[in-house]
């Protein structure tokens, strides 16, 4: 691990749980990081949240998504972001810094098989 | 084009229901679970590994299926394979005529008789069905061009009864617009739920695009609630329906007036176009559950159409 990665980790790994996958979402999540999701989902809560609240694998702990989704809707900004597609994580990013990635736009690079937003495909 | 495809084009009430998870026996096995409900079913769900214990797996299960003159639906959950099988699956299935399927998160391996399985969750249910239409439009997730493309119609499932309830049916909605063009819906004791669920659809506009079918299920005990409350993730049993059965001289008998219920709340409710049958045994319920609810054999309702008309 990188210094620039080291200190990303410093800071979001104790406020968020980051877990380092190097493309960062919080901001559409709720800032609620989507890695501590048992199942690791990226577009929102499985169909087996418990009827308290719990999640389906760690009963004790509060869904990720749920909380994802109340926060999200007190967020001033990005409500809109928490029912975006998010594409499949790039598995090839783990450990790396997600600042670093945003900045060179490798974050957003995406299988020239996955749709874009509007539904259609993105030609590369 | 799938004939279920075909029926929900058109706008035919359909009926689909879960295949019984198969392990060995072959083609006789299929035929003899198969036989009590065929005559009234338009698909049948080849599942995937229900509640994360092996079984034969849902192309093996769909083939024998379209074999035995019924139209399967291949259910794929994201937490036994990875990006490549799934998709080596769905092409796969499509090289066979097996063009319906459904697209799962699935329950996690700890709800399964083997937790120290590792989990996989390569993608979640979103991203599959999102794969699975870059498939039928001849692509793989790579980019690399499948020629001529599979043709597929691709479901999903949603669940009404789990929090955040206000959530649901947008997330159903992302799956939709992922490319999901039906969606069973995960069976619910709660008809408020369903309610719920079907107000915000008409809402979102997820009624126009998909076919909604909510899931029965039929048991026969009190004993069977309870279980189903207690270890089925994402399923609530309230304590009065679980009481009700209890109390009840015949408790088969009440389950089944319970399964009547919500099928005939279900079939009320505007936006449902079919309905998706769970039973765990071997037995004449589902065809019961379709004759107590005016529902026509599959071949009669394929002859002169069919509109429910809801009588319980």
């Amino acid at each position: 691990m990188g210094a620039l990665e080291r200190i990303e980790h410093a800071v979001k790994g104790p406020v968020w749980g980051c877990q380092m996958c190097g493309q960062c979402v919080l901001h559409s999540t709720g800032l609620t990081c989507p890695m501590n999701c048992p199942k690791t989902l990226r577009n929102g809560p499985c169909g087996g949240v418990r009827a308290d609240g719990g999640c389906e694998v760690k009963p004790e702990m509060r869904c990720v998504w749920l909380k994802g989704y109340e926060r999200s809707r007190r967020l001033p900004l990005w409500q809109d972001h928490f029912n975006d597609l998010r594409p499949p994580v790039d598995n090839q990013l783990e450990g790396s810094s997600s600042w670093k990635n945003l900045v060179t736009g490798r974050d957003r690079q995406t299988p020239r098989g996955w749709a874009d937003e509007a539904g259609g495909h993105v030609d590369a | 084009m799938s004939t279920l495809e075909q029926k929900l084009a058109r706008g035919d009430f359909v009926v689909t229901a879960e295949m019984p998870a198969i392990d060995s026996g072959g083609y006789p096995e299929i035929h003899r679970q198969l036989a009590p409900m065929k005559a009234y079913l338009d698909a049948v769900n080849a599942t995937d590994n229900t509640a994360a214990h092996a079984h034969a797996s849902p192309l093996a299960v769909a083939i024998a299926l379209r074999d035995s003159g019924m139209e399967p639906i291949m259910q794929l959950v994201c937490r036994d394979r990875n990006r490549l099988a799934l998709q080596s699956d769905i092409v796969g299935a499509a090289m066979h005529g097996i063009e319906n399927l459904s697209c799962l998160t699935g329950d996690d391996v700890t709800a399964g008789d083997e937790p120290e399985a590792r989990r996989v969750f390569d993608l979640d249910s979103p991203q599959l069905i999102a794969v699975a239409r870059s498939l039928a439009e001849g692509r793989y997730l790579s980019g690399r061009v499948l020629d001529p493309a599979p043709r597929l119609f691709i479901g999903a499932v949603e669940n009404p009864g789990a929090p955040p309830f206000e959530y649901r049916a947008d997330r159903a909605l992302k799956k939709a617009v992922a490319g999901a063009s039906f969606l069973q819906l995960q069976i619910c004791f709660k008809p408020e739920y369903l309610e719920r669920f079907m107000r915000a659809a008409h809402g979102n506009g997820l009624v126009g695009r998909t076919a909604l079918l909510p899931s029965i299920l039929i048991v026969r005990s009190a004993l069977a609630l309870r279980f189903v409350d207690e270890k089925v993730p994402g399923i609530e049993v309230p304590a009065e329906t679980i009481a009700r059965v209890e109390a009840a001289a015949d408790q088969q008998h009440e389950c089944f007036e319970v399964a009547c219920e919500l099928a005939a709340h279900a079939m009320s409710q505007p936006g449902v176009r079919g309905l998706h049958l769970i039973s765990f045994r071997q037995d004449a319920g589902i065809a019961k559950l379709c004759t107590r609810l005016g529902i026509p054999p599959r071949a009669e309702r394929e002859a002169h159409g069919h509109s429910p008309a809801v009588a319980v």
